[in-house]
């Protein structure tokens, strides 16, 4: 067996490709859906039908795909400069957390300036909280892998002895859970009877700024130049150390903006669920996207619909939710794949 | 005994619209020596890498002692008794001769590894071919020789008949260069045969019993070394007659680039500087000879600002230098060629047109309020690609895709498009063709012309000799003396080039004799 480079990628290869890679998944799942049962033919079309069937199935998934979007975004641009921030998940509670401590109470503000302000604060909270093993990584060489990874679980373990310590909520009959953010906080709902809030907009617009930030701009030609060889832009006189701590700065703050969302546009308050793993997910779209600003959007929407698709689904048929879980991770496991092999072919002989 | 060993058939390899090579046959005899020619890309390393299994050719055979090589099998090429030593090394640096050496011999479930009778067998390959490593030593600790001799012990231990050399001596020093060869001769004594890519003319005169020229891809030159040419190689290679460079005369300017007793810390395998001092003056060509390994990366990082010296001071136009950056020395008007075009000269990721841009993507005319204004990118790149012949399908080509020569023209356009006063070139033209050196050589010549002072760094003698006004010798991290080049003869330079500093220096002008005696 052996790998090789394809030439040119035709186009229809390159959009048949996932569409291939989704079928075989569902193929696979199937089995798991007889073993439980079900009828797979059903099963995928109630999968269909809970993603994709209503509007409120619609507005369901494109509400999923919000925090998706920021933390998708936050992974591609810190993986297109090389810096592996494996820390989303830290960064999205220190946004919900800032979120919390100015927003639930300690002051007012009108909505048009409370709304931007907290996402403001978050993203530079984000952003310090990644600055840490970004300026470890610069200074000492220290692999920010580790570093990033690690510090999601010091975030974790300190929203946990908040909402179970100074910040637990009274009127929240012994949950473990802060104060919800005051009105002014709260992003309006797009329309009624439906989750779907501003954050989604405002991921739309980052996306868009992303993408214009990192293809048009002095600093996002520099993310890209430095991500692409540190000694070549380092050579050709960039501030190598100055652009890898720009980018932290920006990834970590579009991770917690992640948070702010969710916080002030779906569950109101800080609990320890409040993100099923957003933030490691986010680095599942970015690679599904291969990086780039745009497709974040269109990846975030893909593993949104898987989720609450196959999550309907594992509902409706009354299977285990795990079957939910296998599917979404069949899914992308195959469209990576399919994305490996539309860029090689595999040669048997 | 001249019978063949390895026949190449009727070989066609082409990738998507590109023709590597078009039918190409080849014999190779017994105990002979060939040299395979041609400038780059005209299909030399595709024709071995077909030979050795790497590729798949569209058409043709490789027939070894007789019988035909399955497609695509480096396996099968190994067994056969083809060995293959790449023009970029495929050693494990944190690993010891011998386990490089053992690498892949023994099987993986083996429990116990036999280094004893590994070794024996290494050093009996040493003793008959007369190929001395250090079994022990670590291979990053080796010299760029002493690593090719390894990689050289590896397909002999492995049973190689045939050996071939793909472009052996592009990292070699004159005097290395000569030790591998003479180890080839030994070789062919043997009874081996072998196979050398190669562009270089002296080498195929000397060291050949037969060559073979391939242009785009077709093989159009056969002959017996004895009874062609160098200039007859040429004419096949390059298909027409190469220009010569225009040497103008000798000028005097202002010195502006001075270093003052300058010292930098050795980091890695960087030999560290020594009391280095130099003064180049505009429309100067000044040479840095030396071997491999002696300083003259570090000498390169400095003058590129890529590190800072720990004594001395670096002056350029009168105006000492405090702590050197890239940046800073783009400031000042110094213009750097690296040695490594695609890890450090270039982002090989990046497109023609964004490579052309990263020293001046910032300057008021490219960049607004930090927005980048692409259409004057697009448009000075464009000119650039013309002005300085870069061969590319357009500006958006990722430079990974550009031939070595297009590749330094890329560079040399980004530099001298900055009108430099002060140009640093390190190994110039590493692996490039004819073609492509003799205009690199022709736009050093014109920017000292018009008035720049360049410095040279390479480990080409013929090079040093043939553009530098003055020469410097780098050994062990010192320089010597500058050497007027009229005055200075290839002996007096070999001398300083192996440390011997006891008739270099001030005595080097008469120290020709002591250099004669020596050799």
């Amino acid at each position: 067996m052996r790998i090789e480079a394809r030439e040119n990628v035709s186009l229809t290869l390159r959009t048949l490709a996932p569409v291939v890679a989704v079928a075989a998944a569902m193929a696979v799942c199937s089995v798991l859906l007889l073993w439980a049962g079900a009828s797979p033919l059903e099963g995928w079309a109630l999968m269909l039908k809970g993603a994709l069937g209503s509007r409120f199935a619609i507005t369901e998934t494109l509400t999923r795909a919000t925090p998706l979007v920021f933390t998708g975004l936050a992974a591609a641009v810190a993986f297109r400069a090389k810096l592996w921030n494996i820390g989303g998940e830290g960064q999205f509670y220190i946004g919900a957390v800032i979120a919390t401590w100015l927003g639930a109470g300690s002051f007012e503000m009108p909505a048009y300036l409370m709304i931007p302000y907290l996402f403001l604060a978050g993203a530079l909270g984000g952003g310090l909280l990644l600055l840490v093993p970004t300026l470890l990584k610069t200074r000492l060489q220290v692999d920010e892998v580790v570093t990033t990874l690690l510090l999601n679980f010091i975030v974790l373990l300190f929203v946990n002895w908040l909402v179970f310590g100074p910040w637990k909520d009274p009127m929240a009959m012994g949950w473990p859970q802060a104060a919800p953010v005051v009105d002014s906080a709260v992003l309006p709902q797009l329309f009624a009877k439906s989750r779907l809030h501003l954050g989604f907009v405002l991921a739309l617009v980052c996306a868009m700024g992303t993408w214009w930030f990192m293809r048009s701009t002095v600093w996002g030609f520099e993310i890209r130049a430095v991500g692409a060889s540190p000694r070549a832009s380092r050579f050709a006189g960039m501030p190598v150390n100055a652009v890898i701590v720009r980018t932290a700065l920006l990834s970590g703050g579009l991770a917690a903006m992640a948070g702010v969302s969710e916080l002030c546009g779906v569950k109101g308050y800080l609990t320890l669920d409040l993100s099923p793993g957003f933030g490691y997910s986010g680095i599942v779209v970015a690679m599904l996207a291969a990086l780039h600003p745009l497709g974040v959007v269109a990846s975030s929407l893909f593993v949104a619909v898987i989720y609450i698709g196959a999550d309907s689904m594992s509902r409706a048929i009354n299977i285990s939710n795990y079957i939910a879980d296998v599917t979404t991770a069949v899914c992308l496991l195959a469209v990576l794949v399919s994305m490996f092999l539309a860029k090689y072919r595999i040669r048997w002989r | 005994m001249t019978h063949t060993v390895l026949k190449l058939q009727g070989i066609t390899k082409t990738f998507g619209p590109v023709t590597a090579n078009r039918d190409v046959t080849l014999e190779l005899r017994h105990g002979e020596m060939l040299a395979l020619l041609g400038e780059n890309g005209a299909g030399k390393t595709t024709l071995m890498s077909i030979l050795f299994g790497h590729y798949v050719a569209d058409a043709g055979t490789v027939e070894v002692f007789g019988s035909v090589l399955p497609e695509g099998s480096p396996r099968a090429a190994l067994n056969a008794g083809v060995g293959m030593v790449h023009q970029h090394f495929t050693l494990a640096g944190n690993m010891t001769v011998l386990e490089n050496i053992m690498l892949g011999t023994e099987p993986l479930t083996a429990v116990r590894h036999d280094a004893a009778s590994a070794l024996r067998t290494l050093r009996a390959l040493m003793d008959r071919f007369c190929l001395a490593v250090d079994p022990a030593a670590m291979v990053r600790d080796l010299s760029v020789g002493e690593q090719q001799r390894v990689e050289i012990l590896k397909v002999l231990y492995r049973g190689a008949r045939i050996l071939i050399l793909d472009e052996p001596t592009s990292v070699l020093t004159p005097q290395e260069a000569d030790h591998l060869f003479a180890t080839l001769r030994q070789l062919v004594g043997e009874g081996l045969s072998v196979i050398f890519i190669t562009h270089k003319m002296r080498e195929v005169m000397a060291a050949s019993d037969r060559c073979a020229v391939l242009r785009h891809g077709e093989l159009v030159f056969e002959a017996v070394t004895a009874e062609t040419t160098a200039g007859e190689l040429a004419r096949a290679m390059v298909g027409s007659e190469i220009p010569k460079p225009r040497r103008p005369e000798p000028r005097e300017g202002d010195e502006i680039l001075c270093l003052q007793s300058v010292g930098v810390a050795g980091a890695g395998d960087k030999q560290r500087l020594r009391n280095c001092s130099l003064a180049l003056k505009a429309h100067e060509i000044l040479g840095i000879a030396g071997v491999s390994g002696n300083g003259q990366s570090q000498l390169a990082d400095l003058l590129a600002g890529l590190v800072v010296p720990e004594t001395g001071e670096i002056i350029i136009a009168g105006e000492g230098l405090e702590r050197p950056t890239p940046a800073a020395m783009i400031a000042r008007g110094v213009g750097r060629v690296p040695d490594d075009r695609t890890g450090t000269g270039l982002v090989a990721d990046m497109t023609v047109e964004e490579n052309l841009s990263t020293e001046v993507y910032r300057l008021p005319g490219f960049a607004r309020r930090g927005v980048l204004n692409f259409k004057a990118l697009a448009s000075r790149a464009k000119q650039l690609i013309e002005a300085f012949d870069v061969r590319c399908p357009g500006i958006d080509t990722p430079v990974r895709k550009l031939s070595g020569g297009n590749m330094q023209k890329l560079i040399l356009a980004r530099i001298l498009s900055n009108a430099p006063s002060i140009i640093v070139v390190n190994q110039p033209t590493w692996g490039l063709d004819v073609g492509a050196t003799a205009y690199v050589h022709q736009q050093l010549l014109d920017a000292a012309k018009r008035g720049a002072g360049v410095v040279l760094i390479s480990e080409d003698l013929d090079e040093i000799f043939h553009l530098s006004d003055r020469i410097q010798v780098m050994y062990q991290g010192a320089l010597s003396e500058p050497l007027a080049t009229r005055e200075a003869t290839r002996e007096q330079v070999g001398l300083l080039m192996s440390g011997n500093h006891a008739s270099g220096a001030s005595r080097c002008t008469s120290g020709s004799n002591d250099a004669g005696a020596a050799a």
